[in-house]
């Protein structure tokens, strides 16, 4: 519902009984790299990194712009990313300098993820 | 040939859904796809962790391993045992948890809850506020039950949702919906289908369908 409303207390995320139109069926079989978003979830989150409401904070936090416009494990690598700078396993500076260096290995996906 | 599509200029977005996967369902744009920015960030974020000694190679693959491994298949095995073993229903009932982990699904630390269908009373899961979903028993929550339609409008009109696929409930039927948050989760224990008295509960198992367990579809029929 892109329609504004007077405020009543919900944020975006809170959909719950709001005007949404059809549901559609949908359904995929997931990427590697989407399965790897999803591991690391798992596997940071277990290992005491972050908890899921750190995750669900990441992600309420992007707001309703970034829910229409990103892909599911799009906004799940953001808000995990996000959780594991402020957890200190990183900084912002590492991981853009890693990400300008994976860039460079090439243009797809199966190019860039083997060094 | 190429021109035929001059002036289709999303075309190339469907390119990749072209062919289905063993499942029946469309792949989704992988290796071969121009690299995009979120895909740079999980390489890099990968690549950092594992350098910095905080995971390895082996834990990622094998967690992937596990959740590839994780299918409606595992609840449906636990539904058809409820079927089959009035004791087991009853702890199934009662902890949903501590049922499934006694036949080797691990939880985690969720609070699963099963709610039962009956003649009367028809159960639908949903998570309003993002995506949680009994994945131990059920592998990753399917497209549609994660957007904005199913978590808006299956709270306040679950009959017309239902309807949507397919499943026109009588008016006596009472619809329960149950939402779902991060720390507890719901699966539904689907009625058992007329005609399956004296099937194995491995035969019982293949009538179960994801849905079923969802409370978008019943099980199927013999």
């Amino acid at each position: 519902m892109s329609e504004k409303t007077p405020f009543d207390g919900r944020r975006w995320h809170d959909m719950g009984g709001q005007d949404a139109g059809p549901v559609t069926p949908d359904e995929h079989d997931f990427a590697l790299w989407e399965k790897r978003v999803d591991a690391l979830q798992v596997l940071m989150s277990t290992k005491g990194h972050f908890t899921v409401d750190g995750l669900r904070r990441a992600l309420e936090d992007m707001g309703e712009d970034a829910y229409e416009k990103y892909s599911y494990y799009e906004r799940w690598v953001a808000a995990v990313n996000q959780n594991l700078i402020e957890a200190g396993l990183y900084t912002l500076e590492e991981l853009g300098q890693r990400m300008d260096e994976v860039r460079a290995r090439g243009d797809t996906y199966g190019e860039a993820a083997s060094e | 040939m190429p021109h035929d599509h001059h002036d289709h200029d999303h075309d190339h977005d469907d390119f990749h859904h072209h062919g289905m996967s063993p499942s029946g369902h469309p792949y989704r744009a992988d290796n071969d796809e121009p690299l995009s920015y979120w895909q740079v960030m999980e390489i890099a974020v990968r690549e950092l962790l594992i350098e910095k000694g905080h995971v390895t190679p082996a834990e990622i693959a094998a967690q992937i391993e596990a959740m590839d491994a994780r299918s409606p298949a595992n609840g449906a095995a636990v539904v058809a045992r409820a079927w089959t073993d009035p004791a087991f229903k009853q702890r199934l009932l009662a902890d949903a948890s501590a049922a499934s982990a006694e036949m080797g699904f691990d939880i985690g630390g969720l609070r699963l809850i099963a709610v039962e269908n009956t003649g009367d009373v028809h159960n639908v899961i949903v998570c309003t506020l993002c995506s949680c979903y009994p994945r131990n028993l059920l592998g990753l929550p399917p497209d549609w039950y994660k957007t904005r339609a199913y978590r808006s409008r299956t709270v306040r009109e679950p009959r017309k949702v239902l309807a949507e696929f397919g499943l026109d409930l009588p008016d006596t039927t009472q619809v329960r919906v149950h939402d779902s948050t991060a720390d507890m989760r719901y699966i539904v224990l689907p009625a058992r289908p007329a005609g399956t008295e004296g099937m194995s509960e491995e035969d019982l198992a293949a009538l179960v369908t994801r849905d079923s367990m969802i409370g978008t579809g019943l099980p199927k029929t013999p």
